[in-house]
Formats: structure tokens, sequence, C-alpha cells
């Protein structure tokens, strides 16, 4: 089996009392679509922004493409990248202004040129000349997924891609993160309150709750653990317990260990 | 530092600005305002009596465009950033293979640009408006410039830095900053002018030895080269500790988690 893209171990982020991650342990490796499921402040946001290195852990170790992110954090952020509902780009560049700008940024060769491939494989050439202010929000989704594969990233963080999109678009974004594992095989972290996104995206799922994992799996797996009929339901309840009695975290489960 | 990243987010900064013409308008507009304003009041008192001074007028005039520069320097740092808080785009920086000295670069080169623009439309409507040629002075000119815009990017650090570190709610301070300063600058009067302890703080400014050599040049006196020296010497000492502020508020930032409330509320 090859080395993981990225691997985490016993991550903690503690902001004063409050703990948001609580010894969280993964890997995702080149190929993998590997999704993080959890009820809101479930600590989802907070671990990605760490393997960002936006926000310093309390304790544990990130590593990515063998590197510690304490200390390489500019030659992992090279072949990483990321898209999220939480930013945006420049409303009043144009789409095409943007994107050229932020492949300089990550070091592509023939910047025009990629963008250009991009927009054509999101089908969104139409958009090149368009501000970015007066784009949809399936439009804007689109675009920041283009930024997040300006570089050819062998780790791409997805944060809630298919947030505020309508199914129809979704659904595209679901097909499109699958066309992009197919044809380049990075590893993909994937965040999302959209079940089907999870299920359709994601070979395997980390389910979240109160800043440790609960559960890891396929989808099925981790139905039949909680002994519900699909994910949604096992996310209701989950979210609705309020608590971790009686939920087993993952080290008991009879899941493969992370 | 990577000049190609530098030259990639000056490109964006410029395109910011020049998509923008409520931005390109506020470039030119208050400058023009204050030089219009400051220098008809001074010819005014002057063709009133109100004041005999040699070079009373030239003096207001010159002080208004050079104390410019340090305000569009520090602006174009502080505002430049800003343009990434309102814009929600921080995030997407912050977590690109950007370096914060790159970035701090980028910001430092639009303060130039900013002051090199609004510096030549001032010097024209001087000399249209007032018949007075900044130009003259030359070498000195450009060292009171140099070290002006130094001071602007050491204020523009710091008030990043404090924006990182209070949030949005410290965003008035971007403006605020160089108006906190300015009384002891010494811009428009002398530090003999000011109560003593003011003059204690104003010594250790280095605008206060820049206007205080600018008009003794005006005065006809020969370049006052302390003046100058002290200036960049201090210059240097307040550029380490801003450098020094900004990188620990950073540090802490990512450990409390604002970095990312900063940059996606």
């Amino acid at each position: 089996m090859s080395a993981p893209t990225l691997e985490i171990r016993n991550i903690v982020k503690r902001f004063g009392e409050f703990t948001a991650v609580d010894g969280v342990s993964l890997e995702v490796r080149s190929g993998e679509v590997v999704g993080l499921l959890g009820v809101n402040g479930a600590g989802k946001t907070t671990l990605m922004n760490m393997i960002l290195g936006l926000i310093t852990p309390t304790e544990g170790s990130i590593h990515a493409f063998g590197m510690d992110l304490a200390k390489d954090r500019m030659k992992i952020l090279r072949r990483s990248n990321f898209c999220t509902t939480y930013a945006a780009l420049p409303g009043n560049l144009k789409v095409k202004h943007n994107l050229i700008i932020f492949a300089k940024l990550y070091g592509v060769d023939n910047p025009k040129k990629k963008v250009a491939d991009l927009l054509e494989l999101l089908e969104i050439t139409r958009l090149s000349d368009k501000p970015t202010g007066q784009l949809s929000a399936g439009e804007s989704t689109r675009v920041n997924l283009a930024k997040a594969l300006l570089n050819d990233p062998e780790l791409l963080l997805l944060d809630e891609p298919t947030a505020s999109l309508d199914p129809d678009i979704a659904d595209k974004v679901r097909k499109l993160v699958r066309r992009v594992q197919k044809d380049r095989a990075p590893a993909i972290l994937y965040t999302s309150h959209n079940m089907r996104d999870i299920e359709e995206v994601c070979d395997r799922v980390l389910f979240m709750h109160k800043g440790k994992i609960l559960a890891s799996g396929t989808a099925d797996e981790i139905t039949s653990h909680f002994k519900e009929d699909d994910l949604e339901d096992v996310f209701i309840k989950i979210a609705r317990s309020g608590q971790l009695d009686g939920l087993l975290p993952a080290e008991k489960t009879d899941f493969p260990a992370l | 530092m990577n000049p190609r990243t530098i030259l990639a987010l000056l490109t964006r900064y410029v395109l910011l600005y020049t998509r923008n013409p409520v931005r390109s308008f506020e470039l030119f507009f208050w400058p023009i305002v204050q030089l219009l304003m400051w220098g008809f009041v001074s010819t005014s008192l002057r063709n009133q009596g109100g004041t005999g001074a040699h070079g009373f007028v030239p003096s207001l005039i010159a002080a208004t465009i050079l104390w410019d520069a340090l305000f569009r320097s520090q602006q174009g740092v502080a505002i430049s950033f800003l343009e990434d808080v309102w814009t929600r785009n921080l995030l997407n920086i912050f977590a690109a293979p950007v370096r914060m000295s790159e970035y701090v670069a980028a910001a430092c080169a639009v303060g130039i640009l900013r002051v090199v623009i609004t510096g030549i439309v001032l010097v024209v409507i001087a000399w249209l408006a007032y018949s007075f040629n900044l130009l003259q002075f030359q070498l000195p000119l450009i060292a009171w410039y140099v070290n002006l815009m130094l001071f602007g990017w050491v204020l523009g650090i710091i008030s990043i830095a404090l924006i990182v570190k209070w949030g949005h709610g410290a965003e008035s301070l971007a403006w605020a900053i160089p108006f906190m300063i300015q009384p002891f600058s010494a811009v428009f009067f002398r530090v003999q002018d000011l109560p003593p302890w003011m003059q204690a703080v104003s010594w250790a400014m280095p605008p206060a030895h820049v206007f205080e050599g600018m008009r003794g040049v005006m005065a006809g006196q020969p370049l006052d080269w302390r003046h100058l020296g002290v200036a960049f010497g201090l210059n240097a000492v307040y550029f380490l500790f801003a450098g020094w502020l900004f990188s620990r508020t950073l540090a802490s930032a990512r450990e409390k988690g604002q970095l990312v409330k900063v940059s996606s509320s």
C-alpha cells in the first residue's frame, strides 16, 4: 500500500477551555476520497483549517507528502489546494483575471492556457470575462473549484462544496469531483452536510462529533453500525443525542483502524 | 521571497483599483482637496498679513504634499489588506503558497504606486495653483519621500497587525493611525512649538525630522544631514518592530483561530 498523502496523528485543538478537535487521527491516500461528516461545531472546518496551516494545533502532528506541516508548510501548500464556501474571489475582477492571478501564486506554467482548459473542463468558458461578483451561487462554486484545481493538487480539501447549490448543480459538482479523482487521482478530503454528496462521492466516511471521530468506514458500514437505514438517519441520531454516551468511538468499532 | 508571487499580488491590486472607479476617485479626491484647502488658507493668511514669515505658504504646501506621501503609503498597505478582508479573499491568499513577507512586500509596492501617482498629481496642481515647484529640491526631496514612505509602511504593517488581533472592530484604525501620530510629526508647525513632553515624543518620530529638515531647506539653510540620518535610523528600528509585531500577531492569530475569523466573516 502506498504511503498516505495526508497523515494526521492525535491532533488536538483547544480554544481556551473549549476543545474543538480532540485526538483525531486520519489518513488519506492518493486516489481516495474521504468524507468528513458531522453536525455544525463537530470540528470539521477547524480540522480543515489546521491542515491548511490557518490554525495551529495544540497537540499532534500533520504530515503531507511525508513532510511535517509545521516545518514545510509552503512546500505542502504548493502541492495542495482547497475550495470552501467561507472564502470568495474578489467580485470586481473578471473570472479569468482572478484565476490567472491564483495560477501565478501557485507557480503554474502558462497560466492562461491552464485557466482556459479548466474553464472548459468545468463547462464555464462563457463566464471567463464576467465579473466574479455577478456570478450565481452555482457558477461561483464552479469557479472556486477551478481555482482549487489550478495546480493539479495532489491533496484537495473540499469544504462543503455543494452548500447552497440546487440539486442539479450539486449533482454536476459531485460528478466533477469523481471525474477529477478518476483522471488525476488526488487525495481528497471532503466535508459536507449533504448525505448524498458523501454517499456518491466518498470511498470512506469519517463521522465527527464534538471534536472526535466516532466511526469510520464506508457509508454502508456506518449505517449498519448505528442500526439506521441511511447516513441521514445516523446524522440525525448523533445530532440529537447531544452527547457521546452510547456512541462508540472509532477505535471500538469493527471498522478498519485508521 | 519570490518576485513572481509579489508581482502576481501587485497585479491583482492594480486590477482592483483600475476596475473600480470609486477606488480610483478616492485615490485623487482627498489629496487634491487637502492641497487646495491648505494652500488657499495659507495664501489668504499671508495676504491678510496674518503671517509675514518668509516661505510660510510654500512650507505648508510642501508639508501637505509630503504628509500625503506618508498617508498614501500607510493606506497602500492597510487598505490592500482590507480589500482582501472585504472580498473574503484572505483565506484563499493565506492558504496559498504565499509567504507573509511576499504579501507585505506586495502591499508596500501598492503603497509606492499610490504615493507616486498622487505625488505627481499634487506636484502639478501645486505648480498650477500656487506657482510652487516641489521638484526644485531634487535629492533632499527624494530622501524625504523615502523616509516618509518607509514610515508609512511601518504604520501600515502595524495597522494590519492590529486588525488581525482585534478583528473587524479595529478596521477604523486603518484610517486613524496616521492621524494619531500627526500632532507629533510636526507636519505644519515646528517641533519647538509643542509642549516639552510632546517634543520628546516628536523627536522619536521619523516624520518630525523630515519636516524639520524640510522647513530648514525651505528657509534657505543647507540640508541638515543629521536630521536625515536620525530619520533613517529611527525608520530602521520601527521597521524591525513592525515586522516583529506582525509576525507575533500572526502566530497568535493562528493559535487562537482569529485568522480564520478575520478571513471568513
